[in-house]
């Protein structure tokens, strides 16, 4: 069930915002018990803010498209008064005493949050195994990872639990579990939405943005969290535009540009066919397909992790046990942040903090963090000069559908490697649409990159609706997801 | 003499904006303990910092009045390392392309000018406070934090090695306060923290080129605890080298109760702050007609005041320092002399008995209670004659108690001067009369005497007679 | 390029966290494939690239110099690990 659907059901009072709400809880609260993609319940505000919104529909106002419809938030956005615990023992008591900007806009809409939904520790990682608190499973096979590290963003709308949710992508981080879980998520363009109140794992490279079930419901949630804030030096002045406006089903003279790099060696074979099969849709609906090079995108990762690694150990300082979070008691204050980190923080954070710090260290700036931010440019001026002739990138969203728990934990540098076709985007701060295209021979869904240039979502939109209209397939409800009303 | 010291300043100034540089707390003093904090500056993660706009205008300023190019792309950077009064355990700064670049400073010592070159003006956050549980940071089993101070506007303003004692180093911070004061954008009170400074000192043979190992001094809170900091230093490390000793490159603190440096021991690691770009913040650029525009808010500032003073009031050198030193004091004098008063008298009167008021009452000259055209007023009063310059001290000094006009207290006080010379000269020839030893003295030639009978007429007069009148008449009274 | 366990403690001094001896093999290892992978950046050509720290290029963004009212004190300190009388409470500063 979608936004779309649901919001006129409650404006023709075919069903109640409260029916509604109480439903998805009880469906949630079946799934849940295998799917674990919540780390926290606000059930009481989500009925009470449903009876608002009843009450604005009894009395005949307008509603807003999100009003009523349960949705869920990923633990790295704060919302005043409820955990953000970013899925790290750091966090676990963590209240924060303020609103992510996105949320004030979104409670400014009456939007209904069932609650915080899990993610890799400080979104760090692709398979949300690295969270600390909990283990979400793959709403299509419980054997399988959810993606991440927005897993629970991915899981919880793939499994009905919300209808929506929100996520944050630093290098894939929401297109790619919801590729593994067979939803929609979109990356908006680096400084579309505010950041503030997004717990920082990069900053340069963060965003926040919609899981969806499809591409009118991911454009539904953009408008609403998108906006300049005065809050967030880095967010994009101006007005935005109404993004449902893009869902227009038809590419005829667009240009869809495939960058060879994307399709190399180590994509899974049933990826490549899916891929194929895409182009060849969009080549019969009378898009003009070509062929394009992105030569540094080989570069991409090693850029993205320097940057993303340097940024990270540094916005992660701040958990020292001195002011909030986990303090692990000790005779003086070194020890006592040197302990509370070590025991706060799960093994792959401490990686990541560790090279983070050592790019950055005395000698060493040079050799990898300058030449990063360098490489980053080129990768940037490769996708403008791209965009001088394409409307649209398309590309896979990871090399291989989702793996198994455990496959790749032990090993980071093949876990990275899954990052290959997502990390180039947000070094370019490019938006990015997932969109289910097809599924593996072991039934796992596969999902499909459309890239735009900056504040291009309306051109990713409207190719991303035009495929989905055409190919209806591709876009299943995961065995348990559909809510029963 | 055989050794030099040298001396660069790291100066950090707490701007007076009234909100912190990257969130809308208040800057101001003396609010309970973390209550002027929000979750930007408590650092709570998901925050972001958003630049205050008066900082940037003041740092254009300062960089301006200092002779620096002010950099037309600058951006902020952050400086890494952990200290608990520091929320994020990074200060957010600037590094590589810092506001201001390349200006200079021109101190006066021992009747010679020298020219102190300005390597870097950039802006930062402040920290926060720590409040130690004993009497020292050492003995202390615990600490509490304040984060009220944390996210206050700073500048560091950081000399070259270019100061050679303690002497030049105390004259280049007073010169530079004198200038932030005239600029109005800090409140520059060393004692209180919202003006400190870091000495790096090393000593070399005179006439050697090359720098020898320096340290860094901290905590000098007062002026004349940063030449006793720099002068100690030197003579330790003169000291050390001349036992054949080295110098550590280290962080030393200066122990104002002891009177001595002491090091401060510190892990050489974590001396790596891992500078890189502040991603949360968008890099600045100003144009030239930016520039140009803060040029023109720029006041009047010593050096060129102190030249005014010189060729406009026909001051002398020493004079017109003292007199410009703060802007408050300098406006004074051209106020009053605005309101028509003579400079080179107004001047007297401020450095001799206005200025005893007012380092009595601990204020200064803006505040004082004889305003610029109250001065001019009396000065008025006594070229006119109407009351003489004694008579004008006694005036003065009821202004300031009442802040009344001087002709009022004239007035009131029944001070006019006597000028009637039937007055007069029934005072004098009274006075010869009570005094015929002095009358004596006067005729047999010892001409000292008629300043004894001055006196007694005025006395006589209460004070009131004009001197001059009483000289002359006395005079012409004795020759009879 | 291979970490060595020297500077591996030296990061992991700068860094606040504690690893043990019997974990230095393992993490330098960690450390030593990713660092060795992303030297890949060593075959591009840098020179006359300007570095670029963020996405979207913008400047000069400010806030008026305006005092907003700051946080409740109460919620101020309402995730404090130890509080003293309105004091964020740590232990001693020095490490002796």
């Amino acid at each position: 069930m979608t936004i779309h659907e649901l919001h006129q059901k409650l404006v023709n009072k075919e069903l109640s915002a409260l029916e509604l709400t109480k439903a998805v809880i009880a469906h949630k609260e079946a799934v849940e018990g295998q799917v674990h993609a919540y780390l926290s319940d606000s059930h009481e505000q989500a009925l009470a803010v449903a009876e608002a919104v009843d009450a604005k529909i009894a009395k005949g106002e307008a509603i807003a498209p999100l009003a009523g419809i349960p949705g869920a938030v990923k633990d790295n956005i704060c919302i005043k008064g409820q955990p953000a615990t970013c899925a790290s023992k750091m966090l676990e008591n963590f209240i924060p005493p303020y609103n992510a900007s996105v949320i004030e806009a979104l409670q400014g809409q009456d939007f209904i949050s069932l609650g915080k939904v899990n993610m890799d520790e400080f979104a760090m990682g692709g398979s949300t195994e690295n969270s600390a608190l909990a283990k979400t499973t793959n709403p299509w096979n419980a054997d399988y990872v959810p993606g991440g590290s927005s897993g629970g963003s991915a899981a919880a709308v793939s499994s009905g639990s919300a209808i929506w949710a929100l996520g944050s992508d630093t290098g894939g981080s929401i297109r790619q579990p919801s590729s593994y879980c067979g939803v929609v998520g979109l990356k908006p363009t680096y400084g579309n939405v505010s950041r503030y109140g997004l717990i920082a794992f990069a900053s340069s490279l963060d965003q926040i943005g919609p899981v969806a079930r499809d591409v009118t419901d991911a454009a539904l949630v953009l408008n609403a969290i998108t906006g300049h804030d005065d809050h967030d030096s880095t967010s994009i002045p101006g007005q935005r535009p109404d993004y449902t406006k893009a869902l227009v089903n038809d590419v005829k003279g667009m240009t869809i540009g495939v960058p060879k790099e994307y399709f190399g060696d180590g994509l899974h074979e049933d990826v490549r066919k899916a891929m194929e099969e895409a182009i060849e849709t969009y080549r019969s609906l009378g898009a003009a397909i070509k062929e394009v090079s992105l030569p540094t995108t080989k570069y991409a990762l090693s850029a993205y992790y320097i940057i993303a690694l340097a940024e990270a150990s540094s916005n992660l300082a701040r958990y020292d046990g001195v002011s909030y979070g986990l303090r692990v008691p000790a005779d003086n204050l070194v020890e006592m942040s040197t302990k509370t980190r070590t025991i706060g923080f799960g093994p792959e954070v401490q990686r990541r903090i560790l090279l983070g710090t050592y790019v950055l260290s005395a000698g060493y700036y040079d050799a990898y963090y300058l030449k990063a931010m360098k490489a980053r440019r080129l990768i940037k001026e490769e996708f403008d000069r791209a965009f001088e002739d394409v409307d649209v990138l398309l590309a896979p969203v990871a090399p291989n559908t989702a793996f198994k728990f455990g496959e790749k934990i032990n090993d980071p540098l093949s876990m990275y490697l899954e990052d290959i076709c997502t990390v180039p985007v947000n070094l370019a701060g490019i938006p990015a649409i997932s969109i289910p295209a097809g599924f593996a021979s072991n039934g796992m869904p596969i999902g499909m990159q459309l890239m735009g240039k900056p504040m291009g979502e309306e051109a990713i939109l409207q190719a991303a609706y035009t495929f989905e209209q055409a190919r209806p397939e591709c876009n299943k409800v995961a065995p348990t997801g559909e809510v029963q009303l | 003499m055989k050794y030099e010291t040298v001396v660069g300043l790291e100066v950090h100034t707490e701007l007076k904006t009234k909100s912190k540089i990257f969130c809308g707390c208040t800057t101001e003093f003396g609010g309970d303990q973390n209550t002027h904090v929000c979750p930007v500056c408590l650092g709570l993660p998901g925050c972001l910092p958003v630049l205050n706009k008066k900082v940037l205008d003041y740092a254009i300023k300062v960089g301006l009045a200092l002779h620096c190019d002010i950099l037309g792309f600058n951006k902020f950077d952050r400086k890494n390392y952990y200290y608990p009064d520091l929320p994020k355990n990074f200060q957010t700064s600037q590094y590589d392309l810092p506001i201001c670049l390349n200006g200079y400073l021109d101190i006066e010592v021992g009747g010679k000018t020298r020219r102190i070159r300005i390597t870097r003006i950039h802006m930062e956050e402040d920290a926060g406070k720590l409040v130690h549980s004993g009497s020292t940071i050492s003995t202390s089993d615990s600490s509490n934090v304040d984060y009220n101070r944390t996210g206050v506007p700073l500048l560091e303003i950081v000399s070259e090695p270019d100061m050679r004692s303690g002497e030049e180093a105390r004259a280049y911070v007073e010169k530079l306060r004198s200038i932030l004061k005239y600029l109005d954008v800090s409140d520059v009170r060393m004692e209180e923290g919202s003006l400190r400074c870091d000495a790096n000192i090393s000593v070399r043979l005179v006439g050697d080129d090359k720098l020898g190992t320096k340290t860094e001094i901290k905590n000098m809170n007062s002026l004349s605890a940063l030449q006793k900091g720099v002068e100690y230093e030197a003579l330790r490390q003169a000291e050390l080298v001349d036992d054949g000793g080295q110098v550590v490159q280290e962080t030393r603190t200066w122990d104002d109760g002891k009177g001595m440096t002491l090091s401060m021991r510190k892990k050489e690691a974590e001396n790596d702050y891992r500078y890189f770009p502040e991603p949360d913040l968008v890099p600045l650029t100003i144009s030239d007609e930016q520039i140009e525009d803060a040029r023109k808010t720029l006041p009047e500032l010593p050096d060129a005041k102190m030249a005014r003073f010189q060729d406009e009031y026909g001051l002398s050198n020493e004079d017109s320092r003292i007199l410009t030193a703060l802007r408050e004091t300098a406006d004074y004098l051209d106020a009053t002399v605005k309101a028509g008063a003579d400079a080179k008298g107004a001047a007297n009167w401020m450095l001799g008995d206005l200025s005893k008021m007012v380092n009595e009452a601990n204020i200064t000259f803006k505040d004082a209670p004889v305003k610029p055209e109250q001065l001019a007023k009396m000065m008025a009063l006594i070229t006119k004659g109407t009351i003489s310059g004694k008579i004008a001290k006694k005036v003065l000094a009821s202004m300031w108690d009442t802040g009344k006009d001087p002709d009022v207290i004239v007035e009131e006080q029944g001070l006019v001067q006597i000028t009637d010379t039937g007055a007069i000269e029934a005072l004098v020839k009274q006075v010869i009369a009570d005094n015929p030893k002095s009358v004596e003295d006067f005729k047999s030639g010892k001409g000292k005497a008629i300043g004894f009978l001055v006196g007694q007429v005025m006395k006589a007069s209460k004070g009131k007679a004009n001197p001059g009148m009483v000289n002359q008449m006395l005079k012409e009274e004795l020759s009879k | 390029m291979k970490i060595s366990h020297e500077e591996i403690q030296k990061i992991a001094l700068l860094s606040r966290l504690h690893i043990p001896d019997e974990k230095l093999a393992e993490t330098e290892k960690a450390l030593s494939d990713i660092l060795t992978y992303v030297e890949q950046l060593e075959e591009l050509d840098l020179t006359d690239v300007q570095p670029m720290a963020h996405a979207v290029p913008l400047y000069n963004v400010y806030r008026e110099d305006k005092v907003v009212p700051s946080l409740d004190h109460e919620l101020a300190l309402s995730n404090a690990p130890e509080e003293d009388n309105g004091y964020f409470k740590v232990p001693r500063v020095v490490q002796e």
